[in-house]
């Protein structure tokens, strides 16, 4: 499979809907990071917009579902625009990408727009890839901005 | 009788109940930027921000854009608009400046505000020239939070705080030697609601099983947080959405004072050992060894037994003591509020407690958090109900008729859960209000 399909792929599940699928393409390992601040070093000493490791994304989809979840029920809709794709590097079985990323939100009469700048550390896995390391930094990470209740 | 005489205003804020009108009419929004946060206190950040001479960053009081700078010794504040054509001379965010030269015609000031040279100045009576920049009439400090007023007269800085001042006091004496630094990011967010509504809502312990039960239920599934020296990254995170929903007894058996001035403190509940690293684990063992070489065994016992939640600084800050996150809200409509979140590290105290703090502030105020998400849709929920005139009233009486008086001349609610610090919110608005 082509890096850039993969990554199709990956919106396409978000965009479906599919959390649970799309969660399952992390690997046990995996760490999901929205930093808050231009070339933000680690998440350490640094606050994030979002900062999970495996075990908290699955909590985070697991929110989504909750019937009392206010903020995301209903789900948002969304449009993830993929593109830019760039392999940065391919060794060792890992493959670092990187890409850009427009989404259209539509929830409670709302619509926004977010940018990103992406990059995946992919691990390959059969035919395909899984998920080691997704890094979004988002165009106004640093602005003031409203609750962020979708996955990126 | 106008809209806005004292008697009408009296009117829309009752013993225990609130009309609709105080949090949705822009007309009452604009005399709040002229009345209230044109006279209180402001919190507006900490002395760490402004090491070296020159040093500012921009922030707004109410609506008014300032510049907070470091003075020689001194901090003052300035009004960031040039005296000539009114553009902002700073642009938004923090540095080091000798002096701001306004990005239109060059007017240039000094750190002070003073007015140093002006191009095409043949072109002016001297005498007539406006000194400088607007400073801000006062400016204080208490124990190294910076405050500012824009009315030249009124409360010192201490007797606003009143009570509040220990919890600004259990916030510095937990760091040992005293040292507080801002550090670790900004999380700046946004909501469509009233800025009272987060104030209201930070001391609100009635709310968290129902706005956070999302949070509560997947955290209450999630795996068993790790002991003492086992912890893992997901483990605060946890336990935080946790303690969320805890039993109607805790919440109700929390400590809730007011202020004359409308500050509320809650306190009594968490402790440490249920939160980030406990008594046990080595790094928190670490920080406790620290704090009691600098004020001995028996005061560090009496600062960590301090269990203060949010302690709210009416009408722009609240803040976590115990957890050194302090949050500074800007209101910018009467349905649009912005909110900036500081965390702060302890210079002389292990890594890891500020790490913690780092990974409790992404779980509790972070912009995409598990936990602030669902208040800001129920802020946003609030905001659209106040919206209608079929209903005028809102509601403010749980615990009403039981309040006991405090020292300082603040109340104490009957119960953790008593909405006695929503009514002493009312009572200072009407105060600053009418006056």
């Amino acid at each position: 499979m082509k890096v850039e399909e993969f990554l199709y792929q990956e919106a396409r599940l978000l965009d479906t809907q599919q959390l649970e699928v799309w969660l399952d393409l992390f690997t046990e390992d995996a760490t999901y990071w929205l930093p808050l601040e231009l070339g933000q070093k680690d998440a350490i000493d640094t606050s994030s917009i979002i900062h999970d490791d495996r075990t908290l994304l699955e909590l985070r989809v697991k929110q989504a579902r909750h019937p009392r979840a206010h903020a995301r029920l209903p789900l948002a809709r969304t449009v993830h625009q993929v593109g830019n794709v760039m392999v940065l590097s391919d060794e060792g079985g890992e493959v670092k990408v990187s890409s850009t990323l427009t989404l259209v939100e539509f929830r409670s009469e709302r619509q926004r727009v977010w940018g990103a700048l992406v990059e995946h550390r992919l691990r390959r896995a059969g035919e395909g890839f899984r998920i080691a390391h997704k890094r979004v930094d988002l165009v106004n990470s640093e602005g003031e901005i409203d609750g962020v209740a979708i996955l990126f | 009788m106008g809209a806005f005489e004292p008697q009408s205003l009296a009117a829309l804020v009752q013993a225990d109940r609130v009309h609709r009108s105080v949090y949705a009419d822009p007309g009452l929004f604009e005399l709040e930027m002229e009345r209230l946060f044109g006279r209180a206190w402001l919190v507006l950040g900490h002395e760490s921000q402004l090491k070296s001479p020159g040093d500012y960053f921009t922030t707004r009081m109410g609506r008014e854009p300032v510049i907070v700078v470091r003075q020689g010794r001194d901090i003052g504040a300035l009004v960031n608009r040039c005296v000539h054509r009114g553009t902002m001379v700073c642009p938004e965010g923090r540095g080091n400046a000798e002096r701001f030269v306004c990005p239109y015609h060059g007017w240039s000031y000094d750190s002070a505000g003073t007015l140093l040279a002006v191009p095409f100045a043949d072109g002016y009576d001297k005498a007539k020239l406006p000194r400088g920049l607007k400073a801000v009439p006062r400016v204080a400090t208490y124990r190294g939070f910076i405050f500012a007023s824009l009315a030249p007269t009124g409360d010192s800085l201490e007797s606003f705080l009143g009570p509040a001042k220990a919890s600004f006091d259990d916030f510095v004496d937990r760091a040992p030697g005293g040292e507080l630094e801002v550090a670790g990011g900004v999380f700046k967010h946004a909501y469509n609601g009233n800025w009272k509504l987060m104030l209201e809502n930070h001391l609100d312990g009635a709310h968290p099983a129902w706005v956070h039960a999302s949070s509560v239920a997947v955290a209450r599934a999630a795996p068993e947080p790790g002991g003492p020296g086992e912890e893992r990254y997901f483990d605060i995170a946890v336990r935080q959405m946790r303690q969320n929903g805890a039993p109607d007894s805790v919440w109700e058996d929390t400590g809730m004072r007011t202020t004359p001035r409308g500050h509320g403190i809650m306190g009594d509940y968490h402790d440490d050992s249920r939160l980030v690293a406990g008594m046990g684990n080595p790094a928190f063992d670490e920080y406790r060894v620290s704090l009691a070489s600098k004020v001995g065994e028996k005061e560090a016992d009496r600062i960590l037994r301090v269990t203060l939640w949010n302690t709210v600084i009416y009408p722009n800050c609240s803040f976590m003591s115990q957890f050194r996150q302090l949050r500074i809200l800007q209101p910018l409509a009467v349905d649009r509020t912005a909110v900036h979140t500081y965390s702060f590290r302890m210079p002389q105290a292990p890594a890891r407690m500020f790490r913690d703090t780092v990974a409790f502030s992404n779980v509790v105020n972070g912009t995409g958090s598990w936990v602030l998400t669902d208040d800001l849709e129920v802020y946003e929920r609030i905001q659209r109900g106040f919206a209608s005139g079929a209903v005028e009233w809102a509601q403010i009486g749980r615990g009403f008729g039981r309040d006991a008086p405090e020292p300082g001349g603040g109340l104490r609610g009957a119960t953790g859960t008593s909405e006695v610090y929503i009514r002493a919110q009312m009572r200072a608005w009407l105060d600053y209000m009418a006056a």
